[in-house]
C-alpha cells in the first residue's frame, strides 16, 4: 500500500509559497502522440503500418523496417518490471523537489522497453500496467502501475504529481445554479476535496438546488456570477488563493438555432455565460492559481470546462447554443497555452445533451448529472486534459476525428 | 423676483428640499423575473474600459449595458401592447412639458406591512380623496409601500408561486386613468402592478390601463416616505432613446419644507 498523504493542515505564512517549475518541455513532435494519448487516458503507441512494429520512443521512421507508414493506436499495456532505481540527485529545478524519483525500465508484452516512472507499490519483477500520464509540462510520459488496485494507491507521490485528484482540495464549483452541481458537489467530496465553495449568482430570487447543495459536508455557497465582471473579481481576491480546483458548470442553453430566432438577445446571454463568463473566471482566478501550482499537498492543479459537445461540430437544433460552446472550446486552448508553464491543467469535460429542462425536446440518449459529476471527477483523478462522457460526446469525437467535413455534412444534412 | 429667481432663492436657502428617489443602479438590483423561455430583462453590468492605465493613462471609464427596465426606471406607453399605437409612446416622443409634474403620494405602507399581496383599490383612493381632496388632473400618483427598505430576496419576494409584492387593482387603475386622468402612476415595487397581478383580468393592470391610455408608469422608487400625500413636484426625464419603451432615470421630488 502506499502511505496515505495527511491532510495539508494550514500554510505556514512566514514561508514563500513554492515556485512553480515544470518538467522539461521540450519533445519531438512524434512525441507529442504521447501527450495526445495521456489526455485522454489511452495507452497508444506508434505501430507500423508495413510490418507490425511496435515503436518506442516515438519516432518518424519504423525502427525496423524505416517505414515512415507509423499510425499511433491503443496498445495492450500490460508489461513486466525489469529493472529499477532512485533517483536522488538532480539540476533539474522541478525535480530537485520531487527527489528521489523511483524510475524503472519495463518489457512491454507488445515489444519494446522503455524507461519510467514506477509507482511506490510496484514490487521487483512484477507485472505491471503501464500508463501514459500528463506530467506538469502537460507531456506524456510512461508510468508504470501496479496491476491491481492497492490501498491509498492514489497518494503514490509520483502519481499525484500527474494527477489532479481532488483529494485534499479546496475546489470552486462556479454555479450553485446549475442542476447539475448537486452532483457535482457530491461527487467532488466522496473524492475527499476537503472543501467546496459553490458560487451563487442573483441570491435576490430563490435556488432549487440550495438544499441539495447545502447537505453536502464541507459546502460553503458565495456570491459569484459569472456575468458580473466585478462579481468575478470580488470573489477571485477573496478566494483566487485557495482555489486548488475550479470547476465551471456555469452554462446558459436555450434550443434553437439562428433561424429559429429573429434577434441576438439569447445568443448574448449564452456567449456571455458560456463564453465571456469563462474569460472572466480566466482572468480573475488564472494568475492567482497559475502561481501556486507548486504550493505543497494542495497546490493548484485543475481547471475544468464542461463543454457541449457540440463545441466540436454544430448541432442545428441547439445552434446558437453550439457555437458559443465552440467560442469557449477556442478560449480553453489558449488558456492551456497561457497556463502551460505554471503547470495548471485545463480538463475539458464535453457531454452531449443533458437530462435537465433545457433538453426536454431531445429523445434519449441523455446525460445524467450523476454521470457527468462522475466522469468529471474521475478525470480530474486520471490528470486528463480532454473527456468524453456519455454516447453522444464520444461519437461526435469519433466522427470528427475520422472526418470534420463528413461529421459536419452529416450534422447539416437533414433535420429530425 | 421672478418665479424662477423664487425658486432658486427656496432652493439655496432650504425651504424647497430635492429628495432622490431614485435607487442605485447596481448589478444585485433585481430585476422583474419571466418564466425561463422568455426573454429576460437585463441586469445592470458594468466593465471597466480603463482605469488611468495602459488603457487610457488619463482617465476612467466603463462600459455599461442594461435594459430599458433595470434598477429605477421609466414606462412609456409603448412598453406595453395596448399602448402600442398610442402617440407619442416612445420615451423619445414624450413631451418636454410632462417630464416635471405634481405628484400625489397614497399612503399603503400598513397594508403592504400586514400584507405582501395588499392591494390599492378603489376605496383606498376614495378615503385617500377623502382626507386630501381629489387626485389632480395631471399629476403623479404614487403608490407609498415602504417595500423600498427591503432588499435582496425579500424585495422580489418571489415564492413557487410567483413573487408577492403589493399593487393596484384593475378598477383603482381604471378610475384613476378614466375619472381623473392622471399623468402616471409611480410605486415602489418592481413594475407598477402587483408581484400577482398576471393573475388579474386583464392581466398586469396597470400596464394595461396606463399604457393603452397613453399614460406613464415609474418603478422601483424610494423614499416615498419623504413626500407630503400631495404638494410635491416630481422631474422625469427619461433617457431618449428612440423608440425607446422605457429608461432607467434619475427621479427627483421637490418639496416644500
Ligand atoms: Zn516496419
Amino acid at each position: 500500500m502506499s502511505e496515505p498523504i495527511a491532510p495539508p493542515g494550514k500554510k505556514n505564512p512566514q514561508r514563500r509559497t513554492d515556485v512553480p517549475q515544470t518538467p522539461p518541455q521540450q519533445r519531438s513532435r512524434a512525441a507529442l502522440g504521447l501527450a495526445a494519448a495521456a489526455a485522454e487516458g489511452r495507452f497508444m503507441l506508434q505501430v507500423c503500418g508495413d510490418c507490425g512494429a511496435v515503436q518506442y520512443p516515438p519516432r518518424d521512421a519504423c525502427s525496423r523496417c524505416l517505414s515512415i507508414n507509423l499510425q499511433w493506436q491503443d496498445v495492450s499495456p500490460g508489461g513486466r518490471l525489469v529493472a529499477e532505481t532512485r533517483v536522488r540527485a538532480t539540476t533539474d529545478l522541478y525535480f530537485r523537489k520531487q527527489m528521489p524519483v523511483r524510475v524503472g525500465t519495463v518489457k512491454l508484452d507488445v515489444g519494446p522497453s522503455v524507461i519510467c516512472h514506477v509507482h511506490g507499490d510496484v514490487g521487483d519483477g512484477a507485472d505491471v500496467r503501464m500508463a501514459i500520464k500528463l506530467d506538469r509540462a502537460g507531456q506524456g510520459v510512461m508510468m508504470a502501475l501496479p496491476v491491481k488496485e492497492t490501498p491509498f494507491m492514489e497518494d503514490d507521490p509520483r502519481l499525484r504529481e500527474m494527477s489532479c485528484t481532488p483529494r485534499h482540495r479546496r475546489v470552486l464549483v462556479t454555479d450553485a445554479r446549475n442542476p447539475n452541481a448537486p452532483a457535482i458537489v457530491s461527487a467532488l467530496a466522496a473524492a475527499g476535496a476537503e472543501k467546496i465553495f459553490v458560487g451563487l449568482s442573483e441570491d435576490w430570487r430563490p435556488n432549487r438546488h440550495n438544499d441539495d447543495i447545502m447537505a453536502v459536508p464541507g459546502v460553503e455557497m458565495l456570491p459569484l456570477d459569472v456575468t458580473d465582471s466585478k462579481s468575478v473579481e470580488e470573489l477571485a481576491a477573496e478566494l483566487g488563493g485557495k482555489t486548488d480546483i475550479l470547476v465551471n458548470n456555469a452554462r446558459y442553453v436555450r434550443p434553437g438555432g439562428l433561424m429559429a430566432r429573429n434577434d441576438t438577445v439569447f445568443a448574448q446571454n449564452e456567449m456571455d455565460v458560456n463564453y465571456l463568463g469563462l474569460m472572466r473566471l480566466a482572468q480573475a482566478f488564472g494568475p492567482a492559481m497559475c502561481a501556486r501550482t507548486a504550493d505543497g499537498t494542495n497546490a493548484a492543479v485543475a481547471w475544468v470546462n464542461i463543454l457541449s459537445a457540440y463545441a466540436i461540430s454544430n448541432s442545428p437544433d441547439y445552434g446558437c447554443f453550439s457555437a458559443s460552446n465552440a467560442a469557449a472550446l477556442s478560449l480553453s486552448q489558449n488558456m492551456r497555452a497561457d497556463f502551460r508553464t505554471s503547470g495548471l491543467r485545463v480538463l475539458n469535460v464535453f457531454v452531449g445533451p443533458t437530462d435537465d429542462d433545457w433538453h426536454q425536446e431531445l429523445p434519449p440518449p441523455k446525460v445524467p448529472a450523476n454521470t457527468l459529476a462522475r466522469s468529471l471527477v474521475q478525470g480530474l483523478v486520471d490528470g486528463l486534459e480532454d473527456v468524453y462522457c456519455g454516447d453522444v460526446a464520444k461519437d461526435m469525437i469519433e466522427r470528427f476525428r475520422a472526418s470534420p467535413k463528413i461529421q459536419e455534412r452529416e450534422m447539416t444534412g437533414f433535420r429530425s | 423676483m421672478t418665479l424662477l429667481e423664487n425658486l432658486a432663492k427656496a432652493l439655496a436657502g432650504g425651504s424647497i428640499e430635492i429628495v432622490d428617489l431614485t435607487h442605485t443602479l447596481d448589478p444585485d438590483f433585481p430585476v422583474i423575473v419571466l418564466p425561463p423561455e422568455f426573454g429576460q430583462c437585463a441586469r445592470f453590468r458594468m466593465e471597466e474600459v480603463s482605469h488611468y492605465d495602459h488603457r487610457g493613462p488619463a482617465w476612467k471609464w466603463h462600459n455599461i449595458s442594461m435594459s430599458e427596465h433595470t434598477g429605477t426606471h421609466f414606462d412609456a406607453p409603448s412598453h406595453w401592447v395596448s399602448g402600442r399605437d398610442v402617440a407619442n409612446g416612445s420615451v423619445d416622443e414624450i413631451p418636454a412639458g410632462n417630464l416635471m409634474a405634481p405628484a400625489v403620494v397614497i399612503d399603503c405602507s400598513a397594508g403592504a406591512a400586514a400584507n405582501d399581496d395588499f392591494e390599492l383599490t378603489r376605496d383606498v383612493l376614495a378615503e385617500w380623496e377623502d382626507v386630501h381632496g381629489r387626485i389632480p388632473e395631471g399629476c403623479w400618483v404614487l403608490m407609498r409601500t415602504d417595500w423600498s427598505h427591503r432588499s435582496g430576496a425579500a424585495y422580489l419576494n418571489m415564492r413557487d408561486d410567483g413573487p408577492h409584492s403589493p399593487g393596484p387593482t384593475p378598477d383603482a387603475i381604471r378610475f384613476l386613468v378614466d375619472e381623473r386622468n392622471i399623468l402616471g402612476f409611480g410605486t415602489e415595487t418592481i413594475g407598477t402592478d402587483a408581484g400577482q397581478g398576471s393573475h388579474y383580468t386583464p392581466p398586469y393592470p396597470a400596464h394595461y390601463y396606463l399604457h393603452g391610455a397613453g399614460k406613464y408608469g415609474l418603478q422601483c422608487l424610494c423614499n416615498l416616505d419623504r413626500l407630503p400625500a400631495t404638494g410635491a413636484m416630481l422631474v422625469t426625464p427619461p433617457l431618449k432613446i428612440r423608440n425607446g419603451t422605457g429608461s432607467p432615470l434619475r427621479v427627483l421630488a421637490l418639496k416644500e419644507t
